[in-house]
């Protein structure tokens, strides 16, 4: 039985904001299959008392100092984006027509 | 003349400290074989020309006013293209960042430029680092030196290779489940993963924070000590370094370079010598245990039972973590921004830049980690991977309870013809089968040319606890120091 339909792949990248295409659905579809069963082996593990490891690090909380210290210029820190108004990053609408108009 | 391509970081910093040779002139040897050979390789993605000679006239000034230079000083190096670069341009091998030129300096750029190391350029990988073969550049392959019709490895393989062309003596790689170990190990050269924490990843593109760690790649064990050793200890503008100072490598390649291993207690994974490596790398791994113990190391076997789990843990946390981290790819920020007309909504076109923007594999694993983190799934996957994770690191610890360092061979198997393994991603995975532990524990790791098969390099690993990398540098001198190192034919 597959681990995964077309549909929920479609459903996946739009949850990822990724405009796959017909064609890309098709090979994905079979990709993410074989990866998530084969992935899936995690299950055989018994491990219902052990507690999850996030990190390897044992350190919480890290913080500094609270001193100003140089930081990125605005013109640097606008340097590498695609489009920049008034010294911000210009975006693109982001409220549905009817409301923004 | 003797050619300075062919020369170590070591000797090369000698003559430049001594004066017998300019910073300049080794810079420009490099970056002459650079022009002769990576139009075959395609190791590198930017040759910095102007701003390496820059940085080698800097390096012969400091020198004729008398400075004290570093051990490294006036030697070139190539950065894997996951490091950011001020002004350079760093893409990770992907088309979204095309064209980037980042406004600051990865905190080991800085190191590195402080300890007068000059910067060739950046080099090839896999988009992302995610990959085992550098196939999964979007800028096309690179070509393994010793045949090029096949795989440097990956995610770091242009790193691997410029170092087996002789383009460069020294680079810098990143290794999130194997991306500087395997590329190592195909290529014939060295590339150690410092314990996590004990680099800093201020400044490296995050494809899977808990996991990333940035280290030193080079023809022999004792040049790739002294990188550590400029690269490596605590920087404050990373949450997740480790507040002490970095093991003493240096000490410990020099110390396993005298050939002896009295006292030195090794463990060979039993569970990665069974099936999974070919013959030829078993038969090379075979004969460097001999070797080790002929230089006096005792060897025991040991078991890490959780280890067969390793992958599949890895492979849905890794993912789970990129599906996170490049969120921030969103067209707004830095780099490529895609049908944006005026109509269509910063939605619409986050995911027309992220379609257009992102390669296959990188689709793919975004949404591997999107489902692993999924409400209903997520316990079945992220949170039992993470349980494994556990156990993982469990068995690396009562190992080292009975051994100091643990051995394997570094890849199951030697580098494969470009294209194999590309239709079923799966396969390209298990490259990183004996690799991807010690990223879940957290420990160091390094890989050292230990033989051929077929005349292509097998990697020996050595895989050490949390901040003891010095183990693994003494183990891997030790045996460099009765292997030698290896040759690729003339390209």
């Amino acid at each position: 039985m597959a681990a995964i339909s077309r549909e929920e792949v479609a459903h996946l990248a739009r949850l990822s904001r990724l405009a796959v295409t017909e064609e890309e659905l098709d090979t994905f579809a079979g990709q993410l299959d074989v990866i998530l069963q084969s992935v899936a082996q995690v299950g055989e593990v018994t491990a219902a008392d052990i507690p999850p490891t996030s990190h390897s690090v044992p350190l919480t909380n890290v913080l500094r100092d609270d001193v100003v210290v140089p930081g990125l210029t605005p013109q640097e820190a606008l340097s590498g984006a695609p489009d920049v108004a008034e010294q911000r990053f210009r975006v693109p609408r982001i409220l549905d027509e009817d409301v923004a108009s | 003349m003797t050619d300075l391509t062919r020369m170590t970081a070591t000797d090369l910093a000698g003559l430049v400290a001594s004066g017998e040779t300019s910073a300049v002139e080794v810079t420009r040897a490099h970056l002459d074989r650079i022009a002769a050979v990576d139009d075959r390789v395609h190791a590198f993605l930017h040759v910095d020309t102007e701003g390496a000679l820059a940085a080698a006239r800097a390096v012969d000034e400091r020198r004729a006013a008398g400075e004290q230079l570093g051990p490294l000083a006036g030697v070139p190096v190539a950065v894997k293209d996951v490091l950011t670069t001020k002004g350079v341009p760093t893409t990770v091998g992907s088309k979204i960042l095309e064209g980037w030129r980042p406004p600051y300096d990865a905190t080991i750029v800085q190191r590195l430029q402080a300890a007068g190391t000059v910067m060739l350029g950046k080099t090839n990988m896999d988009e992302f680092a995610m990959g085992s073969s550098t196939e999964y550049s979007a800028y096309g392959p690179t070509h393994n030196p010793w045949d090029t019709d096949r795989i440097p490895g990956g995610s770091g393989g242009g790193s691997a290779a410029a170092l087996a062309a002789y383009e460069a003596p020294l680079a810098i790689g990143s290794d999130t489940g194997g991306s500087i170990r395997q590329p190592g190990a195909v290529t014939g050269t060295v590339g150690a993963k410092p314990t996590y924490g004990g680099t800093s990843r201020y400044g490296l593109v995050a494809f899977s924070s808990s996991l990333d760690t940035p280290g030193p790649c080079a023809r022999t064990v004792l040049d790739a000590a002294l990188l550590h050793q400029v690269i490596g200890g605590h920087d404050p503008r990373d949450s997740t370094s480790i507040p002490q100072p970095v093991p003493d490598v240096v000490a410990a390649a020099k110390l396993g370079a005298t050939g002896d291993l009295t006292g030195v207690k090794l463990g060979i994974v039993r569970e990665f010598t069974g099936e999974g490596a070919e013959p030829g790398v078993m038969a090379a791994f075979r004969e460097s245990v001999d070797t080790l113990a002929k230089l006096g190391a005792e060897i025991v076997e040991v078991s890490c039972p959780h280890f067969r789990y390793a992958l599949p843990a890895y492979y849905l946390i890794a993912p789970s973590e990129c599906s996170s981290n490049l969120a921030r790819f969103d067209g707004v920020r830095f780099g490529l921004r895609v049908g944006d007309d005026g109509n269509r909504s910063l939605e619409e076109v986050m995911s027309l830049t992220r379609e257009a923007g992102f390669g296959a594999e990188v689709k793919r694993r975004i949404m591997v980690g999107t489902y692993a983190l999924s409400s209903g799934y997520y316990d079945a996957y992220y949170g039992q991977a993470q349980k494994v994770r556990t156990l993982i690191t469990r068995d690396f610890t009562t190992a080292f309870e009975q051994v100091d360092a643990l051995i394997s061979p570094t890849t199951p198997f030697v580098a494969f013809p470009i294209g194999a393994r590309t239709a079923d991603p799966y396969q390209m995975y298990l490259a990183d089968l004996f690799t991807i532990p010690t990223n879940l524990y957290g420990g160091p790791g390094i890989s050292v040319p230990c033989g051929l098969s077929e005349g292509l390099p097998v990697g020996l690993q050595v895989m050490a606890p949390t901040m003891a990398d010095d183990r693994m540098y003494r183990v891997a001198a030790a045996l460099e120091s009765v292997v030698g190192t290896f040759t690729p034919p003339a390209l």
